[in-house]
C-alpha cells in the first residue's frame, strides 16, 4: 500500500473581497480621477496612456529626480519652438515647507492632445498583426497564381531599383527620426503616437525587404541588391535621400514631426507610392505590389496624418500661443517645401521607365500638391510660394 | 514562418540600414565611452513579420485570462493584503516601462552598429506594449477589486509620494545622463537582466499563491519580451568591452547601478512578497531564498562572473554587501516596517501581521521576533483610532530615519548610516556606496578622467522637507489621499472596512504633532551637535530602536 503525503500548496481562500461586497468612502469610485477626459467620459485609450509620463508643473511634487550633465530632466518644453498655453510659466518651485502642490492639471496645453487613433498596446499589435498577415497573404496567393510570370523586363528592373530604394527612406526615418522623437515629446499622448508611427515605417521597410527577398526566389534574373545602387548613385534617388537625410537631422522634434508628416509625406511619400508605382503596376501587369505599398499608405494617410492633424492643429489653435505657432509652423512649412519640391522633381524620370505609363509627372505632381495644399489649409496655415518652384 | 525563413528574412533586412552621404543624424545624448564600429550580430533575428502576430497571440491569452478572471468570479479569492500593495506597484511599474521605451533612442547614435538598432527599435515597441498593458491591469483591479481607493487616484499619488518617488530612480536612471550608463547599464545590463527575475517572475507566483492570476498572466508576458532586451544589452556591453578606455566606466556604472537597483527593488518587491502575502507555508521560498536564487546564482554566477575575462570589473564587494544587507542587516524588514511607520503619507492599507505570520517570519529568518515582534504588536495595538496617535507619533521606540540623499529610501540600517557635505548641504546617505554615488559617480570628473557627459542626481530628494512644519492632515490633503467623503483617507493600518468607525479621518491627524523633517533639523544643528547625532544614530537600531545609554 502506497501513501501520498499531501503536496504543498497555497489553498483558495473565500475573501470576498470583490467590488460591491461592502459600502465605504470611495467604494464605488471606480475611475481614474487624476485627468480631464478630452471628451465627456474617459476612454480606454486615455486611462492607459494619460499622466504615465509625469510632469512636475502639476503633480510630480518631488520633480525630476536624474537630470542630464546640464541639470534638466525629464521632458523639457522648449525641446521643441513650439509652444502651448502655459508653456511659458515656470516649473513650481518646492523647498523647504512648500508643500507638493503645482499647478492644476492638465497645467498646460500639451497636456490636451490625444491620438484620435487611441494608439495603444492592444490596438497597434492588432492593426500591425492584420497588415503583416493579409501582405503574406497577398504574395502567397500571387506567387500560387504564378503572377509575377507576367511582369515585363523592364517592370521587374522598376521594382528591384526603385520600390527597393523606398524602403530605405521608411527605415531610415522609421528609427532616425520616428524612433528618436519618442524621446523628445512633453506627455505619454504625444510620445506613444511617434513610437507607433516609428513602427509603421519600420514595419513597412522590412514588408518592402522581405517581398524583395521573395522576389530574389520567384522570378528569374530579379537584382535582390539593385535597390542599393539606386538609394547609393541613382540621380533620380539623391534628392530625396538628401531630404531624408535632413529630416534625420533636425534637432526639434516638433520641426521633424511636422517636415516628415505635413511636407515630405504628402509631397514625396504620396507622390512615389500613390501616384506612381499604385498607378503604374496594374497597367504592367502586377497586382500584387500595390498592396504592399497601399498597406503603408493606409498607414500613413488614415493613421499617421491623422494624429500629426491634430496634434499640429491643437497648436495653431492655441489659446495663447496659436499665432506664434503659426508663424513658426509658416516658416517650416516654406523651408521644407522649398527643400522637398525640387527632391520630387527629381523623381520625375521614374515616370517614363514602365513600358505601360502611369499618369503624367505633371498631373501628378498637381495632385499631391493640391492634397498638400488641402493639409496646410486644414491647419490653418498659409500655402507656401516654394510650393510652385 | 520557419526558422530558415526568419534566419534569411532577418539577413535580408539588415540592407536595409544605410551610411549617411549628406546630412549626419542628430545626436541628442552625449557619452563618455567610446564604441568602435563592429558587426555584432543581433541574437534574435526578430522580423516583424512574425513579431507582430506573436505579440497579438500573447495579447489574446492576456486579454482571455483577463475576461476568464472577471467571470469566474476571481476577486472572491484575492487577498486584499496582497492587492493593497498592487495599488503601490502598478503606480509605480507603467513609467519604468515607457521610460524603457524612451530609452532606446540614447543608443542610436552612440553604438554604431545598425543591425543592434533594430532590435532596440523592437524593444520600444514592447516596452509601449509593457506599460499600456500594466496600465489595464490596474484599470481591471479598480473595476473589480473591493477597495478602488488609491487605484483611483493611482498616478497622481505615485507622483506625490516619497515611495513613488523612491520607484522612479527605475525609470529616470534609464533616460537621463551618460546615454551608456543609462540606457544600457543601468536599464538592460542590471535592471532588466538581473531585477526583472524578482520583479516578473518572483512577484507573480506570489500573487497566484494570494489568489491573483491576473498579475502572473500579465508580468509573465512582459517577461516573455526581456530575454530579447537582455539580449541587446549583451550585445552592447560586448562592445563596449572592446576599448579598454571604457573599462573604468563599466566598472564605475556597474557599481552604481548595481547598488541602486538593489536599494530600491529588493526595498519595494522584498515588501511586497515578504509582507503582502498570507501564504505563510514554510517550505514557500522567503524573498531571500528568491534572491538568492533568481540574483546571486542566476544572475551573478552566471551571467556576470563570465564576463571578467572579457576586463569587465565585477563589484563582488557590492553584490556580497547586498546579500549581507538581505540576510544579516533586515534590510526589507526595515524597509518593510518603515512602509509601515508611514502608512498615513501612503495611498493603500497595510494589514498588520498575525501570528502566523510571526510564526512564518521567524522560522525563515531567526531573530526575526525579538528584532521586529513587538513592533510589529504595536503596530497592531495601534491600527484602529482610539483616542491615540497613528504609530508614527506614539511612543514604540522607533527613530524616524533620515532618508538617504542618493537612493531615497531611508537610512534604515543604522549602523551604516554616513553623512557628509556635498554641495553646501550636510546630507545623509544608507550606505557608503550610496555616498559615493552623489559624491563620486554622479559628477563631471570621476577619478581624474573628465566625464561630462555623466548625469546629475537633481530634485527635491527628501519628501519630508516639502513638509518640514506641517500638519499631517494637510499633508495628506495636499497629496490628494483622502477618499470620496472628504475625510476619509485612502491609507489604513489595517484591511478593515465594515466600520467607519475604525477607519482614520484626516480629523485624527489634525491632533498629531507637526511633521519635520530630519534634514532640514540636521542642518540647522551645529558642528558638535551633527557628530553627537550621528554617533548615536549609527548606534541605533535595529528595528529603528533608539540607542540605548552606553
Amino acid at each position: 500500500m502506497t501513501t501520498a503525503t499531501e503536496r504543498s500548496v497555497p489553498k483558495p481562500v473565500f475573501t470576498d473581497a470583490e467590488a460591491g461586497a461592502k459600502e465605504f468612502p470611495d467604494s464605488t469610485a471606480r475611475k481614474f480621477n487624476y485627468y480631464s477626459p478630452q471628451k465627456r467620459k474617459q476612454t480606454h485609450y486615455e486611462d492607459v496612456t494619460v499622466e504615465v509620463q509625469p510632469d512636475p508643473r502639476h503633480y510630480l511634487s518631488q520633480g525630476w529626480l536624474y537630470g542630464f550633465a546640464d541639470g534638466r530632466g525629464g521632458y523639457p518644453l522648449d525641446w521643441t519652438v513650439l509652444k502651448a498655453w502655459g508653456s511659458d510659466r515656470p516649473v513650481p518651485e518646492r523647498g523647504p515647507g512648500s508643500g507638493g502642490k503645482g499647478y492644476d492639471w492638465p497645467a498646460h496645453g500639451w497636456h490636451e492632445f490625444r491620438d484620435p487613433n487611441e494608439e495603444w498596446e492592444l490596438s497597434l499589435y492588432r492593426y500591425n498583426a492584420n497588415v503583416v498577415r493579409q501582405v503574406n497573404a497577398n504574395v502567397e496567393a500571387a506567387k500560387q497564381a504564378k503572377a509575377f510570370e507576367q511582369w515585363s523586363p523592364n517592370w521587374t528592373r522598376f521594382v528591384s531599383q526603385h520600390v527597393g530604394a523606398w524602403m530605405h527612406v521608411d527605415h531610415g526615418l522609421g528609427l532616425y527620426l520616428f524612433a528618436n522623437a519618442n524621446r523628445r515629446g512633453p506627455t505619454n499622448m504625444h510620445n506613444t503616437a511617434i513610437a507607433v508611427n516609428s513602427m509603421h515605417l519600420i514595419r513597412a521597410a522590412q514588408d518592402l525587404a522581405l517581398y524583395q527577398l521573395t522576389l530574389s526566389e520567384e522570378v528569374e534574373g530579379f537584382d535582390g541588391t539593385a535597390h542599393l545602387e539606386a538609394w547609393n548613385a541613382d540621380p533620380a534617388w539623391q534628392g530625396v535621400r538628401e531630404v531624408a537625410e535632413r529630416l534625420t537631422a533636425i534637432d526639434d522634434w516638433g520641426e521633424a514631426i511636422f517636415a516628415a508628416n505635413v511636407v515630405f509625406q504628402p509631397l514625396i511619400g504620396e507622390l512615389f507610392r500613390s501616384q506612381l508605382v499604385m498607378q503604374a503596376a496594374p497597367r504592367n501587369g502586377d497586382f500584387v505590389t500595390p498592396t504592399i505599398v497601399g498597406a503603408e499608405e493606409f498607414d500613413f494617410s488614415e493613421r499617421d496624418l491623422r494624429y500629426t492633424k491634430a496634434l499640429y492643429e491643437l497648436l495653431t489653435n492655441d489659446r495663447e500661443f496659436a499665432e506664434h505657432n503659426c508663424r513658426i509652423l509658416n516658416g517650416w512649412l516654406a523651408n521644407w517645401v522649398g527643400l522637398t519640391v525640387p527632391a520630387a522633381r527629381a523623381l520625375q524620370p521614374l515616370w517614363s521607365q514602365p513600358d505601360a505609363k502611369p499618369v503624367r509627372f505633371e498631373d501628378a505632381f498637381d495632385r499631391v500638391k493640391s492634397r498638400f495644399a488641402g493639409i496646410a489649409e486644414d491647419l490653418g496655415l498659409e500655402i507656401p510660394k516654394e510650393l510652385e518652384r | 514562418m520557419s526558422r530558415q525563413s526568419v534566419a534569411r528574412a532577418h539577413q535580408k533586412i539588415q540592407e536595409l540600414s544605410w551610411e549617411p552621404m549628406y546630412h549626419t543624424p542628430v545626436s541628442h545624448y552625449g557619452t563618455d565611452y567610446t564604441f568602435r564600429k563592429a558587426q555584432k550580430k543581433d541574437p534574435l533575428k526578430q522580423v516583424l513579420r512574425s513579431y507582430f502576430p506573436m505579440q497579438e497571440e500573447k495579447d489574446h491569452r492576456v486579454y482571455g485570462a483577463s475576461d476568464g478572471a472577471i467571470r469566474g468570479n476571481m476577486f472572491r479569492q484575492v487577498q486584499e493584503r496582497w492587492l493593497e500593495w498592487q495599488k503601490l506597484f502598478l503606480s509605480i511599474i507603467p513609467l519604468p516601462e515607457i521610460s524603457a521605451a524612451r530609452a532606446m533612442p540614447l543608443l542610436f547614435r552612440n553604438v554604431p552598429n545598425p543591425e543592434l538598432h533594430n532590435g532596440q527599435a523592437i524593444q520600444m515597441i514592447d516596452e509601449v506594449r509593457h506599460s499600456t498593458i500594466q496600465q489595464n491591469l490596474k484599470r481591471l483591479y479598480m473595476n473589480n477589486y473591493i477597495d478602488p481607493a488609491g487605484f483611483n487616484s493611482s498616478l497622481r499619488n505615485f507622483q506625490n509620494d516619497y515611495c513613488g518617488t523612491i520607484g522612479r530612480q527605475f525609470a529616470e536612471g534609464f533616460i537621463t545622463g551618460d546615454a551608456i550608463t543609462a540606457a544600457s547599464i543601468y536599464l538592460t545590463i542590471v535592471a532588466e537582466t538581473a531585477f526583472t527575475n524578482t520583479l516578473f517572475v518572483a512577484m507573480p507566483a506570489e500573487a497566484a499563491a494570494n489568489g491573483d492570476y491576473l498579475l502572473p498572466t500579465v508580468f509573465h508576458s512582459v517577461q516573455s519580451d526581456e530575454s530579447r532586451h537582455i539580449s541587446n544589452g549583451y550585445a552592447t556591453l560586448l562592445m563596449a568591452l572592446a576599448d579598454e578606455g571604457n573599462h573604468q566606466l563599466l566598472e564605475r556604472d556597474l557599481r552604481y547601478a548595481w547598488w541602486n537597483n538593489h536599494r530600491v527593488v529588493d526595498a519595494a518587491i522584498g515588501t511586497f512578497i515578504e509582507y503582502g502575502t498570507k501564504d505563510r507555508r514554510k517550505d514557500r521560498e522567503s524573498y531571500a531564498e528568491m534572491w538568492r536564487r533568481w540574483i546571486y546564482d542566476d544572475y551573478y554566477r552566471s551571467y556576470l562572473v563570465p564576463l571578467e575575462k572579457y576586463g569587465l570589473v565585477i563589484p563582488h564587494d557590492l553584490i556580497e554587501e547586498a546579500w549581507n544587507q538581505i540576510w544579516n542587516k533586515g534590510y526589507v524588514h526595515e524597509v518593510a516596517q518603515f512602509f509601515a511607520t508611514g502608512w498615513l503619507a501612503n495611498y493603500w492599507r497595510i494589514d498588520p501581521m498575525t501570528d502566523k505570520d510571526f510564526e512564518w517570519f521567524e522560522y525563515k529568518y531567526p531573530g526575526w521576533y525579538d528584532r521586529y515582534g513587538k513592533w510589529w504588536e504595536n503596530y497592531n495595538r495601534l491600527s484602529t483610532p482610539n483616542g491615540h496617535h497613528p504609530i508614527v507619533a506614539e511612543d514604540v521606540d522607533y527613530q524616524y530615519p533620515h532618508r538617504c540623499w542618493t537612493c531615497m529610501v531611508p537610512c534604515l540600517v543604522r549602523e551604516d548610516m554616513v553623512m557628509a557635505e556635498v554641495d553646501g548641504q550636510w546630507r545623509t546617505y544608507c550606505h557608503e556606496a550610496c555616498r559615493w554615488t552623489d559624491a563620486e559617480a554622479f559628477r563631471p570628473v570621476y577619478q581624474g578622467r573628465n566625464t561630462p557627459n555623466m548625469g546629475q542626481l537633481i530634485g527635491s530628494r527628501e519628501w519630508e522637507t516639502l513638509y518640514h512644519g506641517w500638519n499631517w492632515a494637510d499633508v495628506v490633503q495636499d497629496m490628494g489621499f483622502v477618499r470620496d467623503d472628504g475625510k476619509t483617507m485612502v491609507a489604513q493600518p489595517h484591511l478593515n472596512l465594515d466600520d467607519p468607525k475604525k477607519m482614520w479621518t484626516l480629523e485624527h491627524l489634525r491632533r498629531m504633532p507637526n511633521l519635520q523633517s530630519p534634514n532640514v533639523l540636521l542642518n540647522q544643528m551645529t558642528d558638535e551637535e551633527r557628530a553627537a547625532f550621528h554617533a548615536s544614530y549609527v548606534r541605533g537600531g535595529p528595528a529603528g530602536r533608539f540607542a540605548r545609554p552606553e
